[in-house]
């Protein structure tokens, strides 16, 4: 078998072919794994794009929910949510929060009176450094069921072919049990009046391995105002703001972690259809905002409220959400992240 | 360092075909996750952070090996082009296997995600969080990892133009097994 080097071999193609091929074969099948080859992918930037208005994102600023304001506060656990979950966020005692306060839209300068949806991330740290993030809205259902649905609303909302929205509405009936809250006038004057849900659905891990499908609420001790987006809009672009700057000075400002558990056969996997009323409810403690901070320096500011960073106890369910938004989320963080000269930080306090 | 091991150790070639399955799949991996929305990029995320981690031990032992038991001396009559791409990319390996997980921890922890192995087991930071520097770092994660899969396609190519072409006896210094030609022909 072995040739001595001295006698010249004779050149043979069927080496270089197969060596081609294996390298061939080896660089389409990973190029057809990062999606080049699959042009209708659903991707991550994809979805990050089509949230952006027809001028192009606001660079430096996240993707969506791009108006907002930092708080910091405590998150008290009262102990009861440890029957249904291990984490070591329920067991009672009191853990820092950094959140924000936020309006559903791209655009980091829209009125708050051109926003119907109002959002609040939260991120909770235990002293093992175990983090619970979480991004809550007040709407009670969520548009659309999937996140195929939800690119395919955006699409939709931006196409100019005039029956775009009706072919969006004739696939996707769920989206107009979403309209009475959207369309209603019934919004309240502040921040601190709302309530936020998480509407996608986790499982929450007990001692003994058990999982327990639920959703979660922050239900607001203040007492809704009822304002409508007219009378809104007559208090100034940014009311919001300075009502929960003012507010939370005068003295801090509560909410209720109210955990509902589903029951078999609950639609999980679908955040447009709400669970039945009667489900079990528990309060498993209480987040108090203490300190609001303008963004730009803000603490919340290179805080990615990404839904899936979960600690051990809380895991992901059927719900094809969270994983969706993870993809984004991360997609519009190193965007954001990147642009950071598009959004400076202010002269005084720079963060280290 | 060299030998006159006509192969590397058992140990060193268990760890090179362990590896090269390991980088092999977080490559596919991170491409894979990073182009998906579906519930797949959860489970790829939480298989991507662990193995490359994994990876990063592994080949720190390996070098510690490699530095004990050094590497078969390459064939004499090999011409100083291939010498020089032959060492060189043990260089780039060895930098790439051992600098790809540390920017990978390094830029989560830049960017003040945990960085959660598995159920509540975390890595500390080692970095402070800065978007600046997590900007820096997730760019290098991505072009590296263009060039780690380029330099794994040449190291391929090399390998098996080594076996068929000049069957000189590289392609043995690493086999798993012996194949039927002798190991020190030439
Ligand atoms: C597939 C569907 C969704 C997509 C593509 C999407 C997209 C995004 C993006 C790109 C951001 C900015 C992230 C960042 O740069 O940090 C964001 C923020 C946010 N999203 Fe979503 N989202 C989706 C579903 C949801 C759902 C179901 C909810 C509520 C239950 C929600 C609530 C929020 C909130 C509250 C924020 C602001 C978080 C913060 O303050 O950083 N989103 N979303
Ligand atoms: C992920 C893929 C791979 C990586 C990262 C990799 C890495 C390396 C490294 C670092 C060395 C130097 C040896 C040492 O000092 O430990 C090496 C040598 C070697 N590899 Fe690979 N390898 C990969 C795939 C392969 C494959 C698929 C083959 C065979 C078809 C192969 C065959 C060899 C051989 C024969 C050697 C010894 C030749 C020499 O001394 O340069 N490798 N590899
Ligand atoms: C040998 C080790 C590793 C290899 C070969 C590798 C490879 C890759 C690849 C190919 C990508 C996709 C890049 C792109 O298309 O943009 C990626 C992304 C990523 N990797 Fe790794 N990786 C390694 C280690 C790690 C480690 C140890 C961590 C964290 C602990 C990590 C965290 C990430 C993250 C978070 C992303 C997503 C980046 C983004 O948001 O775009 N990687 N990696």
């Amino acid at each position: 078998m072995v040739q001595s080097p001295a006698s010249p071999k004779p050149f043979r193609l069927w080496p270089f072919v197969f060596i081609a091929v294996v390298v061939g074969v080896a660089a389409i099948g990973f190029a057809y794994t990062a999606g080049w080859l699959s042009p209708h992918r659903l991707t991550p930037k994809k979805l990050v794009a089509a949230l952006a208005p027809p001028g192009g994102p606001a660079l430096g600023h996240r993707r969506n929910h791009a108006k907002g304001i930092c708080f910091t506060g405590i998150f008290e656990a009262n102990g009861d949510g440890s029957a249904l979950s291990k984490a070591p966020v329920f067991v009672r005692g009191q853990y820092p929060i950094v959140g924000r306060f936020n309006l559903g839209t791209p655009n980091p300068n829209a009125e708050d009176a051109m926003v119907r949806v109002r959002g609040v991330g939260i991120l909770i740290t235990t002293p093992d450094g175990q983090q619970w993030r979480s991004a809550m809205i007040n709407a009670p259902i969520f548009p659309v069921s999937n996140p195929q649905a939800f690119y395919d609303l955006l699409t939709a909302s931006a196409s100019k072919d005039p029956d775009a929205m009706k072919n969006f509405i004739a696939a996707n009936p769920g989206f107009l049990t979403f309209l009475p809250w959207a369309k209603s006038d019934q919004w309240t004057e502040s921040y601190a009046e709302e309530p936020y849900n998480s509407l996608n659905s986790f499982l929450f891990v007990d001692e003994s391995g058990t999982k327990h499908p639920v959703r979660w609420s922050l239900i607001p001790a203040a007492q809704p105002v009822s304002i409508s987006p007219q009378e809104l809009a007559k208090r100034g672009p940014d009311y919001l703001e300075q009502e929960i700057t003012q507010r939370v000075a005068a003295g801090p400002q509560h909410w209720n972690l109210m955990v509902t558990v589903a029951y078999p056969g609950d639609p999980t996997a679908d955040p447009n259809k709400a669970w039945p009323a009667d489900r079990r409810t528990i309060n498993v403690g209480t987040m108090t905002v203490q300190q609001i901070e303008p963004e730009p320096n803000g603490p919340c500011r290179d805080i990615n409220y990404d839904p899936t960073v979960l600690p051990a106890g809380i895991t992901t369910s059927d719900d094809p959400f969270p994983a969706a938004r993870s993809a984004a989320y991360s997609r519009s963080y190193n965007s954001r992240t990147a642009e950071e000269a598009d959004y400076p930080r202010t002269a005084t306090g720079a963060r280290q | 360092m060299t030998t006159t091991r006509t192969r590397f150790t058992a140990p060193q070639r268990l760890l090179h075909w362990l590896m090269a399955v390991c980088i092999l799949s977080m490559l596919f991996i991170g491409v894979g996750m990073v182009s998906t929305v579906t519930t797949k990029y959860l489970t790829l995320v939480q298989i991507h952070k662990p193995l490359g981690i994994a990876i990063l031990v592994l080949a720190l032992i390996r070098l510690t090996l490699r530095l004990i038991y050094g590497s078969p001396a390459l064939p004499a009559d090999l011409p100083e082009p291939l010498k020089l791409a032959a060492i060189s990319s043990q260089y780039i390996f060895y930098i790439l296997m051992i600098a790809m997980p540390l920017i990978g921890w390094a830029m989560l922890s830049a960017a003040a995600y945990p960085v959660v192995l598995f159920g509540g087991v975390h890595l500390p930071p080692i970095l402070p969080v800065s978007a600046s520097l997590h900007t820096l770092l997730w760019r290098a994660h991505h072009y590296l990892a263009f060039a780690f899969f380029a330099v794994i396609l040449a190291h391929v190519a090399g390998i098996l133009f080594h076996k068929l072409v000049r069957n000189d006896g590289i392609f043995e210094t690493m086999a798993p097994v012996l194949t039927h030609d002798h190991p020190e022909s030439k």
